[in-house]
């Protein structure tokens, strides 16, 4: 393709938009508005799965040993478990710690308070495995097959926990899909009528080219670019908004409640513009080519 | 250069706007297609332009068969042909020079060779010192000037010129056939669809007159026939 037909396709691109103006701005809005909400969701849901997944690694199971087991059996045990694909991490903790651990929990710098117990460890007992598991839903699945092992006594979980966190994070996910769903189709739609208005309004000049012997992309050209300036347009507006706006916000929430920065932290938006950035992009221009596309199609039967 | 053979067109399950035409047209002819409203003339032209398909019969021009021409070659076809219409239908919010260069555009000419044929067709149609005005300064003879340029621009070996004196006076028409008869003279095959009996008559060229879709006569040196 020759420059100045490329060039003669971009202006007449920019001049349908202009000459439509009213109708571009909203299908601008839309989109923004569409890809906007998407930005809000995507941040949400990627939070809300880095969140859980550092929750997860901080919800270990704990597993305890029948009274007596030997040492090397105690042993054989972790390395049993540790051999599990969906374990993250394994401590091992004697009886001794636990009760260290116990006393400095309750007892706290009353010390005097836990003398009673100076030769005689009411722990003594409770040597076990701390598990962190790498996927919280397969939580049940090891917690059968530890408990099945010959020598444990008792298995710890929090499978409430597990069970919350996974649940919040389906329903966002859900929820979310389906609103973007429908914007993205609204957008979509508006966006083909922009285009449709512009193909009505140039009519006589389209006729005009296939008389005088236009290719039909030549004639389709303009209005594909339409689409996809619409779409790249109100995809980059509101991406660029939500970045600061992003960041705002989490700084805006780890100060105000400042329980939540000890044991929450936000992505960073840089961090979330490698994936969020792309995928805005390409579906405010995905979605302004398809709107385009489809009435192209239609309309200009060339 | 045209060839119409046993061509037939109908719309729907009446009579057909075009029965059994047969049709030749030599390279470099200038021929008037006369007939009333209703008599197939602007069929012919819209198949000749493959805006139509023949329901029947072979029609060739300039070596291209157009009955069996898929629809991915036909902008390229029409680049044979420089179309003139009653109306005239320029843009209305472009000048005269971007009117006749949106003919070179379309068809991805380069900006030097726009830049040098635009000036010489406007030139060859007397609209030189015209270039800056827009269709709604221009009186309807110098509009159907502009597109007379904008139809020669591509150098086409056809012109079709669909009443292209309707609108105009009789003395603006004369100006429009002369120049028709120019571009003629320099080897252009012309076909003008007409029912203006006064620019027919005085010509004396090959006229084909047409009625309810047949040809009823084909004559060298022809005048106008009341079909």
């Amino acid at each position: 393709m020759r420059p100045s037909t490329i060039w003669y396709i971009l202006r007449q691109g920019f001049k349908n938009i202009r000459r439509n103006w009213m109708f571009s701005v909203a299908s601008v809005l839309t989109m923004a508005a569409c890809i906007f909400l998407f930005s809000i969701f995507y941040a949400i849901t990627t939070n809300v799965n880095y969140i859980t997944r550092k929750a997860e690694e901080k919800v270990p199971i704990t597993v305890f040993f029948d009274e007596g087991l030997s040492e090397e059996r105690m042993q054989e045990i972790g390395e049993l478990i540790e051999a599990r694909p969906e374990v993250e991490s394994i401590v091992f903790e004697s009886g001794d710690e636990a009760w260290e651990k116990f006393k400095e929990t309750y007892f706290g710098d009353d010390s005097e308070a836990a003398d009673g117990f100076r030769d005689d460890n009411p722990l003594v007992n409770s040597s076990n495995y701390q598990v962190s598991l790498n996927n919280l839903e397969k939580q049940p699945e090891l917690v059968a097959y530890i408990e099945s092992l010959e020598g444990v006594r008792n298995v710890n979980q929090a499978e409430q926990a597990a069970e919350t966190l996974d649940s919040v994070r389906s329903v966002i996910y859900y929820v979310s899909l389906v609103i973007i769903v429908i914007l993205l189709l609204i957008s979509a739609f508006l966006i083909s009528n922009t285009v449709s208005v512009g193909i009505t309004v140039r009519s006589e000049e389209i006729g005009i080219m296939k008389y005088i012997g236009a290719t039909d992309s030549f004639v389709r050209a303009p209005f594909f670019l339409e689409g996809v300036i619409l779409g790249a347009i109100g995809a980059a507006i509101p991406l660029g908004a939500f970045y600061f706006i992003y960041n705002e916000v989490a700084g805006y929430i780890l100060r105000t409640y400042n329980v939540l920065s000890l044991s929450v932290d936000f992505i960073p938006a840089p961090v979330i513009y490698r994936t969020l950035g792309p995928i805005g992009l390409a579906l405010g221009i995905g979605v302004g080519l398809i709107g385009s596309l489809t009435t192209v199609r239609k309309h200009l039967r060339v | 250069m045209i060839d119409l053979v046993d061509v037939t067109k109908s719309y729907g399950e009446g009579k057909p706007a075009l029965s059994h035409a047969n049709l030749h047209i030599d390279k470099g002819e200038f021929v008037f297609v006369v007939g009333s409203s209703g008599s197939g003339k602007s069929t012919l032209i819209k198949l000749l332009l493959k805006e139509l398909n023949a329901t029947s019969g072979n029609i060739t021009v300039s070596g291209e068969r157009l009955e069996v021409m898929r629809h991915r070659r036909v902008a390229k076809y029409r680049r044979k042909l420089g179309v003139v219409f009653q109306d005239f239908r320029l843009l209305k919010d472009r000048n005269v020079y971007e009117n006749v260069a949106f003919a070179q555009r379309v068809i991805g000419r380069p900006g030097s060779a726009i830049r040098r044929m635009v000036p010489e067709v406007l030139k060859e149609v007397g609209l030189s010192n015209k270039m800056k005005s827009l269709p709604d300064e221009l009186s309807g003879g110098e509009q159907q000037r502009v597109a007379i340029a904008r139809a020669l621009v591509n150098r086409p070996d056809i012109i079709l010129a669909d009443e292209p004196t309707g609108n105009l006076d009789p003395q603006t028409s004369d100006e429009i056939m002369a120049i028709l008869e120019r571009i003629n003279n320099r080897g252009t095959t012309v076909l003008v669809v007409t029912h203006n009996k006064d620019i027919v008559n005085a010509m004396r060229k090959r006229v084909v007159t047409m009625k309810d879709g047949v040809i009823v006569s084909d004559e060298k040196e022809g005048v106008y026939h009341e079909a």
